[in-house]
C-alpha cells in the first residue's frame, strides 16, 4: 500500500488534488453491491482504486459521450406521450454490478430451477390438473385466471417447454439474500440491453475493464437460435425460425431488431405472415416461404384477430390454427401468463416443491397469501408494515404500501382485505439493495434489481448476468425504464481469483 | 451457408425507397445549389419559382399562401416539413425505412443515417443566406454521398442490394431529367450575343449541379452547343447521372434479380426499361430538342413512374394484403 499511496502524493503535487470520487459515498444500512466485502479476489477494490484515477468529472464526460453514441446508434425506446414520439436512451452508469462466481451459481441454479418449475405448471394445469386435485394451488385461482387458455388444453408442446424465454426479476435485501420478486414468462425484454452495455463499456471504459475476468454475454443469440431450432415442428431439416414484432412503432423496437440480427432470422411484422391450409408463410421477393418457428413479441391476445381479440392489426390470422395442427411452434407458448401473475407467485415455493421435490433454490419476497386464514390474520395485524397488493391481472392498481399510507387508507385496506380476502396478498417492503452511482452530486448509492435471462428449448441455458436496473432518483425504489430507470453492465466474474492482475 | 436466403417483401420496398428518398435528398441539394448560381439581380423571385415548377409543386406551394418569393422557396424545400417533396420530409422518410429495415442495414449505415437526420432537422434558418446556403447544399450532398460510400462498402451483396440501386437509379434518372428541364424554365435576355453567352453559362452551371462539368468539356468539342450538353446528360453512358447511363443499369440490376436469384416478375419492368432506352438512342438529341425538350423529359419521368409501379406490383405489393 506504501507505494500507491506515494504515487496518490505525487499525482496531488503534479495535477493538484483530485478527491476519491468514493469519499461522500454512504450506502446506509443498505447491502453494497461493490463495497460489501464478498469473495472477488480483489475485483470491487481494483474497479474502486480505477474510478479513483480516472476521477469524477472524467467520469461524467466519458459517460456523457457514451451515452451520445447509444443515441447515434440507435439503441432506443420510444416513449409515447400525446401526438409525439420520443426516442431515448436507457441511461446506463458506467459503474459495472459485479456478481461473485458463487453468487452466480446460486442465481443460476434457481433460475433454471424456477424455469422447470414453471413448465411442469403449465404442462400440469393444461393436462391433468394434479396439482389443483391435490390441493397445492387453489383452482379457482388457475382455470379463473384470465389468462388462463383453454386453446392449450391436451396441447403438446415440444420437450413439455412453454416458457423457452423467461426473465427472472431477483432484488437483494440488507443481508444480502437474493430474493425472486416475479416471474416473466411472457415475452420479458431487456436482453438486449445486457449485451449491448457490455459492447458500451468495452468501447467507453476499457481500462476498467482490463484485465478483469468476466463471463462474457455475446453468446445469447446463438443460443436463442438452437433453442428456436431444437423446437421447430419435428419432421422438418431446415426450420425457418423468425422473429415477430409489431413493429417499429413498438417501444422494444430495438430489441426486437438486436435479436433478429443476434439470430440472423428475418424481423416480420403480422402483414409479413400468411397461413393457408394451417401453414404459414411469410411474402418474400420470391413468393411465399414456408415458417417454422416465430419467437413472437406479441401478447397472446393479439396473436390472432380469429382467435383472441378481433381488433388486433398485428397478428396473422389462422395463426393459431396452424400452431394446434403442429405445423408451427410459438415462442413462448401461448397461455404462459397464468404461470407469472401475482397470484401463482406467491405458491412458487410450493410448486417447486410439489413437481421436483425441492425446497427453492430462490426465495421468494415472503408472501401472505390472504385466502389462508394464517395469512389474512398476520396481515391484517401488520398492515402499517405491509405492501398490500391485489392478485389477479389488475397489474399497480390497488397497492397500499402500509409505511407511507395513511390513516384512512390502512383503513380502507383493511376493509377491502376483509371484503374479499382471497383476492390480496400482502408482502413485507424490501429494501434493496444499493450500488454506486454517477450522479450530478459524485458517486452516489442507488437502487437496483436484476433480471437474469433463461432460454430454454432441450435443456435450459442462463445468460450470465442479466440486467441490472437502476432507481435513478435518489431513495427511489422503481427501475422500470419507463419511470426513469437506468442500467449497468452486470459482471460474474469467472473464478474467486481471477489471474488478470495481480493483488496489491 | 445458405446461399438463398429469402428477402422479404416488405424489406425490398424498404430498401428500394429508401435509397429514392436520399438520392432526392443529394439532387435537390444540387437543384438548390445551381438555382442560386443562376439568380439573376432583380429576379430572383422568378428563378427560384423555377424549381417549384420543375418538381411540380406550384399546388402544395400555393396551398400554403406563400408568395414565391426566393425565401418561401428555399424554406419550402430546406424547413418545412410538411412538405413532402421537400429535404426535411424525404430525409424523414429515408430513415424511417432504414429503421424499418434495421435488421438488414450495417450497424453503420444506420448510425451515419442517424446523425445526419439529426442534423438535417435543425437547420437554422441562417444558413439559407447568402453564400451559407451553397455550405449547406454541399453538407446535404455529403451526407448522402457519406451514406453511398458506407453503404457500397459495408451492406451484403444479396438481392437487396439490387432492390436498393433500382430505387437510387430511378431517381437519379429522373432527378436528371429535372435538372435538365431547369433550363427550360429559366429567363435568358432577347440580345443575340448576350443570350448564347447567358445560355451557355446557364448551361455550364447544369453541367455543374450535376457534378459533370468537367468531364464534359473532356469530351465535348470547343465550339460545343446546348445540344452537346443535353446528349452528354441524357446518352453519354460514361457519365454516372446519364438518364442512358441509369437505364442500362436498371436493366442490369432486373438481370440479375431474374438470373441470380430466380425472381419471376421482372418482365414488365424489363420492357419499360427496353422503352426507355429505345426513347433515348432511336432519335437523335437535335430532333428531340426540336420537337420540344420539355415534352421529351416529361415523357420519360413519366415512363420511370410506370417502370417503378411494375417493380412494386411484381414484388412488393404481396405483402400488403389490404393495398389495392
Amino acid at each position: 500500500m506504501q507505494s500507491s499511496q506515494g504515487a496518490h502524493v505525487a499525482l496531488q503535487m503534479t495535477q493538484g488534488l483530485r478527491p476519491d470520487p468514493f469519499q461522500d459515498y454512504d450506502p446506509g444500512r443498505y447491502f453494497c453491491e461493490l463495497l460489501r466485502d464478498r469473495a472477488d479476489g480483489g475485483v470491487a477494490a481494483r474497479v474502486r482504486a480505477r474510478l479513483a484515477d480516472i476521477g469524477i468529472s472524467a467520469l461524467h464526460a466519458r459517460a456523457a459521450a457514451a451515452e451520445n453514441d447509444l443515441i447515434n446508434l440507435g439503441i432506443t425506446f420510444t416513449v409515447y406521450s400525446d401526438a409525439t414520439a420520443i426516442d431515448r436512451i436507457l441511461p446506463f452508469d458506467c459503474i459495472p454490478r459485479i456478481l461473485t462466481a458463487g453468487e452466480w451459481r446460486e442465481i443460476e441454479a434457481g433460475v433454471k430451477q424456477r424455469v422447470a418449475a414453471l413448465n411442469a405448471f403449465l404442462h400440469d394445469i393444461y393436462h391433468d390438473r394434479h396439482i389443483t386435485k391435490d390441493g397445492v394451488v387453489p383452482a379457482d385461482l388457475v382455470y379463473g385466471n384470465a389468462n388462463y387458455r383453454p386453446e392449450m388444453e391436451r396441447f403438446p408442446v415440444r420437450f413439455g417447454t412453454y416458457v423457452h424465454i423467461c426473465g427472472t426479476d431477483i432484488v437483494r435485501d440488507e443481508q444480502g439474500r437474493f430474493l425472486v420478486l416475479e416471474d416473466n414468462a411472457r415475452t420479458p425484454s431487456g436482453v438486449s440491453y445486457v449485451v449491448e452495455n457490455r459492447h458500451l463499456m468495452q468501447r467507453a471504459f476499457p481500462d476498467l475493464l482490463a484485465g478483469m475476468r468476466i463471463r462474457p454475454v455475446d453468446d445469447y443469440g446463438r443460443r436463442l437460435l438452437e433453442a428456436m431450432t431444437d423446437i421447430a415442428p419435428e419432421g422438418v431439416d431446415h426450420p425457418q425460425v423468425v422473429l415477430l414484432s409489431p413493429g417499429i412503432y413498438n417501444s422494444a423496437y430495438f430489441e426486437h431488431v438486436f435479436l433478429s440480427r443476434e439470430m440472423g432470422v428475418p424481423l416480420v411484422e403480422g402483414a409479413d405472415l400468411v397461413v393457408e391450409e394451417d401453414r404459414v408463410y411469410m411474402r418474400t421477393t420470391a413468393g411465399r416461404r414456408a415458417v417454422h418457428t416465430i419467437y413472437r413479441r406479441i401478447g397472446d391476445d393479439f396473436l390472432d384477430p380469429t382467435v383472441f381479440r378481433p381488433d388486433s392489426m398485428l397478428g396473422v390470422p389462422g395463426l393459431i390454427g396452424a400452431w394446434r395442427k403442429g405445423n408451427v411452434t410459438l415462442a413462448n407458448a401461448v397461455g404462459t401468463g397464468v404461470a407469472d401473475d401475482k397470484a401463482i407467485y406467491a405458491y412458487m415455493p410450493r410448486i417447486i416443491k410439489y413437481y421436483l421435490g425441492e425446497d427453492a433454490i430462490l426465495s421468494n419476497v415472503q408472501t401472505h397469501i390472504c385466502r389462508e386464514k394464517e395469512g389474512l390474520d398476520y396481515t391484517l395485524a401488520h398492515l402499517d408494515q405491509l405492501v398490500v397488493k391485489p392478485v389477479g391481472e389488475s397489474g399497480g392498481y390497488g397497492i397500499t404500501i402500509g409505511p407511507r399510507a395513511s390513516k384512512a387508507e390502512i383503513e380502507a385496506a383493511r376493509a377491502a382485505l376483509l371484503a374479499d380476502p382471497s383476492n390480496w396478498i400482502s408482502q413485507p417492503v424490501i429494501n434493496l439493495s444499493v450500488a454506486p452511482t454517477v450522479t450530478e452530486a459524485g458517486i452516489r448509492p442507488r437502487h437496483l434489481d436484476l433480471r437474469p435471462f433463461a432460454v430454454t428449448g432441450k435443456s435450459t441455458w442462463v445468460l450470465p448476468g442479466g440486467l441490472s436496473r437502476v432507481a435513478m432518483k435518489e431513495g427511489s425504489l422503481v427501475v422500470n425504464s419507463s419511470q426513469g430507470g437506468g442500467s449497468k453492465d452486470t459482471w460474474v466474474l469467472v473464478d474467486e481469483t481471477p489471474a488478470g492482475e495481480a493483488a496489491p | 451457408m445458405s446461399r438463398d436466403a429469402p428477402l422479404l417483401a416488405r424489406y425490398a420496398e424498404g430498401l428500394f425507397w429508401m435509397a429514392r428518398y436520399l438520392e432526392r435528398v443529394e439532387n435537390l441539394a444540387r437543384l438548390i445549389d445551381v438555382t442560386q448560381t443562376f439568380e439573376s439581380p432583380g429576379r430572383e423571385a422568378e428563378s427560384w419559382f423555377a424549381m417549384i415548377r420543375i418538381n411540380a409543386d406550384e399546388e402544395g406551394f400555393a396551398k400554403r399562401g406563400l408568395l414565391p418569393t426566393a425565401d418561401n422557396v428555399k424554406r419550402f424545400y430546406l424547413l418545412d416539413r410538411d412538405n413532402p417533396t421537400g429535404i426535411p420530409a424525404s430525409l424523414e422518410a429515408a430513415r424511417t425505412n432504414a429503421r424499418t429495415l434495421r435488421p438488414l442495414i450495417s450497424t453503420e449505415m444506420w448510425m451515419q443515417m442517424n446523425v445526419f437526420h439529426r442534423d438535417m432537422l435543425s437547420i437554422p434558418e441562417s444558413e439559407l443566406q447568402g453564400d451559407r446556403l451553397s455550405r449547406l447544399c454541399g453538407r446535404i450532398k455529403e451526407g448522402v454521398q457519406a451514406h453511398t460510400g458506407i453503404t457500397e462498402g459495408t451492406f451484403f451483396r444479396d438481392q437487396g442490394w439490387d432492390f436498393y440501386q433500382l430505387g437510387r437509379l430511378i431517381e437519379r434518372a429522373d432527378q436528371t431529367t429535372r435538372l435538365l428541364d431547369i433550363r427550360y424554365h429559366l429567363l435568358v435576355p432577347a440580345g443575340v450575343e448576350e443570350k448564347r453567352v447567358t445560355e451557355l453559362t446557364q448551361w455550364g452551371g447544369v453541367l455543374r449541379a450535376a457534378a459533370g462539368y468537367h468531364a464534359f468539356r473532356r469530351v465535348a468539342p470547343a465550339d460545343f452547343t446546348a445540344t452537346d450538353v443535353v446528349e452528354f446528360l441524357l446518352c453519354d453512358t460514361s457519365f454516372p447521372r446519364s438518364v442512358a447511363l441509369c437505364v442500362d443499369e436498371l436493366e442490369s440490376h432486373l438481370g440479375q434479380l431474374r438470373r441470380r436469384y430466380g425472381l419471376r416478375g421482372t418482365v414488365a419492368a424489363l420492357e419499360r426499361a427496353e422503352e426507355l432506352r429505345a426513347g433515348l438512342k432511336g432519335r437523335s438529341v437535335d430532333a428531340i430538342i426540336s420537337s420540344g425538350l420539355h415534352d421529351f423529359l416529361d415523357a420519360v419521368q413519366r415512363d420511370l413512374i410506370s417502370l417503378a409501379a411494375e417493380i412494386g406490383t411484381a414484388f412488393f405489393r404481396d405483402w400488403r394484403p389490404l393495398a389495392a
